[in-house]
């Protein structure tokens, strides 16, 4: 397979690109959003656009109702939601999730399928415990009650929590909690008795939750795959939210670097545009490699993912680390090379600055990941 | 699709076959390499016979056509024959200025019968080619070069002085930029080829802080070039010289990866137990090496398919060397004190320390970093001014 997009793949581009620049620009979306101080932090009639559009199900399996595209088409997307800063539930929701109940039973899909497919219902997931992204240690139990399972725990970093119809859980259900085996997930639905989460907004204007559970009781058929065999679907979910990340982080990169760059043909200093300096021109070039660099990575580890690679962990997790490295670079650079309008909110350069530090720490940042990296090759 | 796999089927069994076990250890020192030429010998009988199968099937060059003494494959065909070899470790039968520079040149700039000639030589390994483009005055700058060819009827003759010529002193040919006008400076530069034997033609080695001579000045001292020993036309030099410059980029952003696929970290590890520190550096080493290799990966892909930026293999060149300076940097760390003998047997001669002064030129022979992100801006970025 060669490493670019395919000729579907390019016209799914531009139409997203399109998409995303009509309408999930930052003036209709984020700012509107959070200069309303809105509870959700995103709008849910674009959400229900992305559900017309075809992109909310684009990963749920045609049988389901949805495309059944793959991590290169969701990172696509993706990558347009990171250029424009789009706020939406689409990560969470239709990659995440959606990856996680493509392994669920044929009940739990015709529960939770149709709502995400039309971009009726948002989803999220419970998978942190404190504040960095460790999800080799689950705490989070599920004892056996009655027909069912009763959860106690405390989750963090629930991005759309407070927005949620459902939550994907990690809890454990036997073992110690940084054991392999001995997790299962479990589809909350977010009524349930006993959950309560506190939200948060976060510095990019999203809201995420702490969620706690206090004894909250679920039937067995919450239950997302196999009891206590839970990690392999939590993995898959995982990869896929990595890689997902990673690809909106490059298109924060792309977005922030695109910025700078008009900036550097506009602005005026000396007589002279201060694109015309040397000490700049290194500084975007390089700017542009690393983003180049990123864009690869990730793309390689959609494809390896997509075609069900063994090399495919170890690539996720390159692409994650280097896509959140490159986009802190160009969010950095960004903001300096404006100068001082850099640092005002008028000028959106500094809310990529915003998004990318919290995404970068989303499903874990590029000091956890290249260490996974180190651990992988066998150091 | 079921052609290629039958290709890589076919592929896998004739390796399997023809590729002598030695031939599938890393390079180990500079004999390990086969560079062809008229004075070349082998360093082994396997070496000669790994070579000679390759030659007979086109492989030297197994994208080049047929009739050039290639292996006429197409871009999926030689992908997958270069999987292939990565994958039983098979070091390459040539190695060769040919075949990575002038080749390609002489593809798209060459008359039918310079490419029937010259190709088909390169392809068998007969004649090692150099280069000469860099002149004591001329370095980033390379177009202020002075070296001139004087208008003598059926030939120019050829006075002036090229430096880092690699290899100049075993070549047995040179592709060489010559100034052919005076008055302009773009547009006054022939390409011109002669073999280094052509009376007046000598070479000096350079002796580089790495202890080794990989590189030499070369003296033109009226130098007779016949008319017909020119690639494209008269004065349109600079143009192939570029294209050519091109494929060098790509060919040293190539070295960016090193042993592409393995980790440095664990490499070093398997020494001894890394400082934490050294660990962590080592992991962010290696999340930019494997992002790096799917670059080249993109590259070379979008290279193939016409898609892609023309000026992105200045982007290559300059994030591959930077990677690699990196990377002789970690292996120093890694290796402590034993990495700075020079000459003992334990270093095979002070290899590591060699070769991480080595990867130093990296970043300066054929363009140097800055001269590739001025590039950059200008082309790709499109910044004022660039």
């Amino acid at each position: 397979m060669a490493l670019y997009h395919d000729d579907d793949q390019a016209m799914l581009a531009d139409s997203a690109s399109q998409f995303m620049a009509e309408e999930g620009s930052i003036a209709k979306q984020l700012r509107h959003w959070r200069d309303r101080e809105c509870k959700d932090g995103f709008g849910h009639a674009l959400w229900k656009q992305f559900g017309e559009m075809g992109f909310a199900g684009m990963m749920v399996a045609e049988d389901d109702g949805g495309l059944g595209m793959g991590n290169v088409e969701a990172g696509i997307v993706l990558e347009e939601i990171g250029r424009n800063l789009t706020p939406s539930p689409f990560l969470t929701s239709s990659v995440m999730a959606g990856t996680a109940l493509g392994h669920a039973s044929a009940d739990l899909k015709e529960r939770w399928m149709p709502g995400l497919v039309s971009g009726e219902q948002v989803y999220a997931v419970a998978l942190d415990e404190g504040p960095k992204h460790r999800p080799e240690s689950i705490a989070t139990r599920a004892e056996r009650s009655g027909n069912g399972f009763r959860l106690s725990g405390t989750k963090d970093f629930v991005v759309h929590g407070a927005s949620a119809d459902m939550i994907i859980v990690a809890a454990r259900t036997s073992g110690s909690d940084s054991d392999e085996n001995g997790v299962t997930l479990f589809a909350v639905p977010r009524d349930s008795g006993g959950m309560s989460q506190d939200a948060v907004r976060l510095v990019d204007s999203s809201v995420a939750t702490h969620l706690k559970l206090d004894g909250v009781e679920l039937d067995g058929d919450a239950v997302i795959g196999e009891v206590d065999g839970g990690r392999e679907v939590l993995n898959r979910m995982l990869q896929a939210g990595r890689v997902g990340a990673a690809a909106e982080s490059v298109g924060v990169a792309r977005g922030a670097m695109d910025l700078t760059v008009d900036y550097l043909k506009q602005r005026k200093q000396f007589g002279r545009l201060i694109g015309e300096f040397q000490a700049l021109q290194h500084r975007a070039a390089h700017l542009y490699s690393e983003v180049e660099i990123a864009r690869a990575a990730v793309l390689k580890a959609q494809q390896l993912l997509d075609a069900g690679s063994e090399q495919a962990d170890l690539m996720v997790s390159v692409a994650k680390a280097k896509a959140g490295r490159t986009a802190g670079l160009a969010v950095r650079e960004g903001v300096q090379m404006h100068g001082g309008i850099g640092m005002t909110d008028e000028y959106d350069i500094g809310l990529y600055m915003k998004r990318d530090r919290a995404l970068s720490e989303f499903m874990g940042d590029a000091y956890y990941h290249a260490g996974r990296v180190a651990q992988l090759s066998g150091y | 699709m079921a052609d290629l796999e039958q290709f890589r089927s076919e592929t896998r069994s004739w390796l399997e076959a023809n590729c002598p076990e030695e031939m599938r250890q890393p390079v180990h020192d500079e004999k390990d390499v086969y560079w062809g030429g008229r004075n070349a010998s082998f360093k082994s009988e396997a070496q000669k016979q790994w070579f000679e199968a390759c030659v007979e099937k086109g492989y030297t060059v197994p994208a080049w056509p047929k009739e050039y003494g290639g292996g006429g494959l197409s871009a999926a065909e030689a992908k997958i024959l270069r999987e292939e070899m990565g994958r039983i470790n098979a070091r390459p039968p040539l190695s060769s200025f040919g075949i990575w520079m002038l080749g390609p040149a002489l593809l798209k700039f060459g008359t039918e019968e310079q490419k029937k000639h010259y190709l088909t030589e390169i392809a068998r390994g007969e004649i090692r080619w150099c280069q000469g483009y860099s002149e004591p005055g001329s370095g980033s700058d390379l177009v202020s070069m002075q070296t001139f060819g004087e208008d003598a009827g059926d030939h120019w003759v050829v006075n002036g002085q090229k430096i880092w010529t690699s290899y100049a002193d075993k070549a047995d040919w040179i592709f060489c930029l010559v100034r052919t006008d005076k008055e302009n400076k773009y547009q006054g530069i022939s390409f011109l080829l002669f073999d280094m034997e052509s009376e007046g033609v000598s070479t000096r080695p350079i002796k580089l802080i790495s202890g080794n001579s990989p590189f030499c000045e070369t003296f033109m001292d009226d130098v007779k070039v016949p008319k017909d020993q020119i690639v494209g036309e008269v004065n349109r030099g600079w143009d192939v010289a570029k294209y050519l410059l091109g494929h060098e980029r790509e060919m040293i952003s190539a070295t960016g990866g090193g042993d592409r696929a393995t980790s440095l970290g664990a490499a070093m590890n398997r020494q001894g137990e890394l400082d934490p520190v050294l660990r962590a550096e080592m992991a962010l080493f290696d999340v930019d090496a494997l992002a790096f290799t799917a670059m080249s990966e993109k590259f070379m892909d979008e290279l193939k398919a016409g898609k892609g930026h023309p000026a992105q293999p200045n982007t290559m060149k300059y994030a591959g060397t930077e990677l690699n300076k990196k990377r002789h940097e970690l292996i120093m760390a890694a290796g402590g004190s034993r990495s700075l003998e020079w000459d003992s047997e334990e270093t095979d001669g002070g290899k590591p320390a060699r070769s991480w002064l080595r990867t130093k030129a990296n970043s300066i022979e054929g363009g140097t970093s800055e001269i590739m992100l001025n590039v950059v801006a200008k082309r790709i970025l499109e910044l004022p001014g660039a």
